[in-house]
């Protein structure tokens, strides 16, 4: 097996990997870097956020505002030393961005414009039309070409960590091209792989979202934390599930059912007037806009459609010439895959699973309990999401925490590090290659990777949707463990070494498989509700018992162990989480 | 929603078995609003778990799954099944070399990229404190339309002139190039000069225009490149008659 030694490795070239390495090369130049990603860089899933990023930048907000904004939407999950850091950096990175170019929309006089977003006091989330994350991450593309330092190997499949006495010493990766396995031996490694939206089957998240960086560490050592909050977006097209930005509720757009009415306002979020207002209505938080999808599914005042029940997003009132300046990618998007001009009718929407909250477990400084391992982003949880993420918070924490991560990393390798057992370590990257190897070579078996695919995403979506409850997933927990002692019966059909998708989508629904175990287990244990983890069998937030990160632990063969540890809270005790007119 | 048959003759080719490419024929059930890509993933997981090809956002903005379908580079994404009468036709996209299938090799257009500087290029960094670069929405206007490249390579398949010789810096890689030229917050213009302003760059387009037509972000790369004609002739003369005044 060929080595490449390098000083840092990055696993991931979305939003975080990228602006990781920038920072890193900023650091010092003289530090290599490896930059090792399944796709190319712009492919990455960062590239599909359409609505903005938020940062404190406009004399009518606060730090405090963004502050209390962020910990009441993650239904004070969040850990609060964490949010501060992000929120006071957020606008220095936003601006960073700006002067690498991102083409920011603006003011009438040049400054950068912000719209409002949902669950947010004061319009703060900085835009470009809406497609806000593909003008980012391309910016971070086109800046990490400026630097000689960032070495990058792209198409090559990370499938394991190398950790040897808790300490990390690089990741072995499939060069898709060859099929050969390299180890790229580090000092450090940052995780920034996103998330893992693919264990359901709706989902906005695009194929490659695979969670495959979580599923790394989780093995590796590193508990998984909060996996039992993901969040559905209330705004995705029927069938595809792509996703319509908050942004249209942003400018001025509104959710109706089947009668034209405007139903959020029986969910504890209205009056309807005035409109807009902040935190209100369309303007709430997303984890209470899909929940209130489902009562009105439950009540039978949804619309009927092929491809499932949906609600209305009518955005006809903004008018051509607004949709075609702030969202000309929704129009786009509604015309090509749903039929629809948001010119002239109003666009089918659903509930569409969008985004983990929880992730591989770091401190503030984005480490892990594993030496030398650091990850940001989608794929972590420092934790600034808590409970359910604020709509905007997303672009804005892979800058934020991918820039530290890279920070961290690059303030450890040029540390020094001290010296290993060698042969240790190439027994270690010997054991993840033979692991390739005999999936790769296996000539017997009967399960199939799509199949098996499709069972597990069903199984999720039974069991550990919008609203779960203990039967709902335990049946879940138990489909689970069969389909993964089945895993071990997979068959490849494709036996080239030559960017072989049947051996990567094998590896990556070997990940999908234990992060779903992860999400599954911890939603079981956790008996209560609270976000966008909702207990049909306990309706209630339980401050006394989960005002708690839940920590799920890898087992190779049985359910991982799910232990608890406390969120810190510095200056906002769990309160009611409040939106509409009751909030004056 | 009625359910029909289409039929796909897709190109395949596996370097390790093939000596050359042939096609290979499969009958897909697809419903109305199918794209392309959708009998493409039907076929992979219920037809033939050997076929490669590259997709990930399924909503034509990452830019993976360009391919020639009935002879035309597109976004398998964002091609519609029901727009096809026939037997439809997806080979890899022009102009490059296969890989697999429908997976073509990108270095070439990747190491073109980062000739043209795509980065913004300033005499002296801006610190963060002292806030962003101010930009009015004209200024943006002038150049928002070159930064929607997605980096598909649809234009580089249909491009004649890239065809003929890959010395061709290439439509997307030079539209990227006047974006940043007409950018309030760039001072890279006489940076990207060398590259940009060559036989192998903006004078070898012979404009013919392909890469606008299929260019599915309407971009307009020609028009990118006539205007860098313009600027950069100008730029010519300007050396004799104001030698002091170069970006």
């Amino acid at each position: 097996m060929d080595t490449i030694n390098t000083d840092v490795a990055i696993v991931g070239a979305g939003g975080a990997g990228l602006r990781a390495a920038i920072a890193v090369a900023e650091a010092d130049p003289s530090l290599s870097i490896a930059l090792i990603s399944k796709v190319y860089p712009m492919r990455s899933h960062t590239v599909a956020a359409e609505g903005g990023a938020a940062g404190v930048i406009k004399g009518n907000d606060s730090f405090d505002n963004h502050f209390h904004d962020t910990v009441a939407g993650g239904d004070w999950l969040c850990d609060q030393d964490a949010v501060d850091l992000f929120i006071h950096e957020a606008p220095r990175e936003l601006t960073r961005i700006e002067h690498w170019g991102c083409p920011w929309s603006r003011e009438p006089d040049g400054h950068v414009a912000v719209r409002p977003f949902g669950g947010m006091k004061v319009e703060r989330t900085w835009y470009a039309a809406d497609k806000t994350g593909f003008h980012l991450l391309h910016t971070l593309f086109q800046t990490s070409l400026k630097y000689s330092s960032i070495e990058r190997f792209d198409e090559y499949y990370s499938t394991d960590l190398v950790v040897t006495d808790g300490r990390c010493h690089g990741v072995t990766a499939i060069e898709m091209r060859t099929g050969q396995v390299r180890f790229f031996r580090s000092k450090c490694v940052i995780i920034a792989t996103g998330g893992a939206g693919r264990v359901f089957p709706f989902t906005t998240n695009g194929a490659i979202k695979t969670g495959d960086g979580m599923a790394m560490a989780y093995r590796a050592g590193v508990p998984l934390k909060d996996m039992e909050f993901v969040q559905y977006h209330p705004t995705g097209l029927p069938g595809t599930g792509i996703l319509i930005t908050e942004g249209s509720r942003g400018e001025g757009g509104i959710l109706v059912n089947k009668d034209g009415y405007r139903y959020l306002q029986d969910y504890n979020l209205g009056p309807p007037d005035p409109w807009p207002r902040k935190k209100a209505m369309e303007l709430g938080p997303r984890d209470r806009l899909s929940q209130a999808f489902w009562h009105e599914q439950k009540k039978g005042r949804t619309i009927a459609t092929d491809y499932g029940d949906v609600v209305h997003l009518d955005l006809r009132h903004l008018g051509e010439a607004k949709i075609n300046e702030r969202l000309p990618m929704v129009r786009e998007l509604s015309i090509s895959y749903a039929g629809v001009d948001p010119v002239h009718d109003p666009i089918p929407v659903r509930p569409v699973v969008h985004y983990t909250m929880g992730g591989i477990d770091t401190d503030i400084d984005t480490a892990t309990c594993v030496e030398g391992l650091y990850a940001a982003g989608e794929c972590a949880c420092v934790s600034i999401n808590g409970a359910n993420r604020l709509g905007s918070n997303s672009l804005t924490e892979l800058l934020v925490f991918g820039a530290r991560a890279g920070e961290g990393a690059a303030r450890l390798a040029l540390s020094g590090v001290a010296e290993v057992d060698q042969q240790q370590v190439l027994a270690a990257a010997g054991a993840a290659e033979d692991r390739v190897l005999q999936l790769f070579r296996k000539s017997d078996g009967a399960e199939s990777v799509s199949g098996l695919r499709r069972e597990m995403n069903d199984a999720m979506e039974a069991g550990a949707g919008i609203y779960r409850s203990a039967d709902t997933l335990q049946a879940c927990v138990d489909t689970l463990q069969q389909i993964r002692e089945r895993y071990k019966d997979v068959l490849l059909a494709d036996k080239s070494n030559v960017f072989n998708t049947d051996l990567v989508e094998a590896l990556e629904l070997g990940s999908m498989i234990d992060v779903a175990m992860a999400m599954a287990a911890s939603a079981l244990q956790r008996k209560e509700s609270r976000g966008s983890h909702q207990r049909l069998d306990y309706t209630d937030r339980d401050d006394a018992t989960y005002l708690k990160h839940s920590l799920a632990q890898y087992s190779a063969e049985d359910l991982p162990a799910i232990a608890y540890c406390d969120v810190r809270i510095t200056r906002s005790q769990p309160a009611e989480r409040v939106y509409g007119g009751a909030q004056e | 929603m009625s359910e029909r048959l289409v039929e796909l003759e897709i190109f395949r080719y596996d370097p390790e078995q093939d000596e050359t490419p042939r096609f290979q024929t499969y009958k897909v059930p697809y419903q109305d609003d199918w794209v392309v890509l959708d009998a493409i993933n039907y076929i992979k997981d219920e037809l033939d778990r050997t076929l490669s090809y590259r997709w990930s956002c399924h909503m034509a903005v990452c830019g993976s799954c360009g391919m020639v379908v009935n002879g035309e580079p597109v976004l398998a994404c964002h091609t519609f099944l029901r727009d096809y009468p026939g037997k439809i036709r997806v080979e890899p996209l022009h102009n490059f070399p296969v890989e697999r299938d429908l997976v073509v090799a990108m270095d070439d257009f990747i190491d073109k990229l980062g000739t043209v500087k795509p980065y913004i290029v300033a005499k002296e960094e801006r610190d963060v404190d002292d806030g962003e670069y101010l930009q009015t929405p004209a200024e943006l206007a002038r150049f928002k339309q070159y930064t929607a490249c997605i980096n598909c390579l649809l234009c580089y398949s249909a491009c004649p002139q890239y065809a003929l010789t890959d010395s061709f810096v290439g439509p997307a890689a030079l539209a990227l190039a006047h974006r940043y030229n007409l950018d309030t917050r760039d001072e890279g213009r006489s940076a990207r000069e060398d590259v940009v302003a060559s036989n192998e760059g903006i004078w070898g387009c012979s404009f013919v225009g392909a890469c606008s037509e299929v260019c599915p972000k309407s971009v307009d790369p020609a028009a990118a490149i006539q205007q860098t004609k313009i600027a950069s002739t100008g730029d010519y003369f300007m050396k004799f008659l104001m030698p002091w005044k170069r970006k």
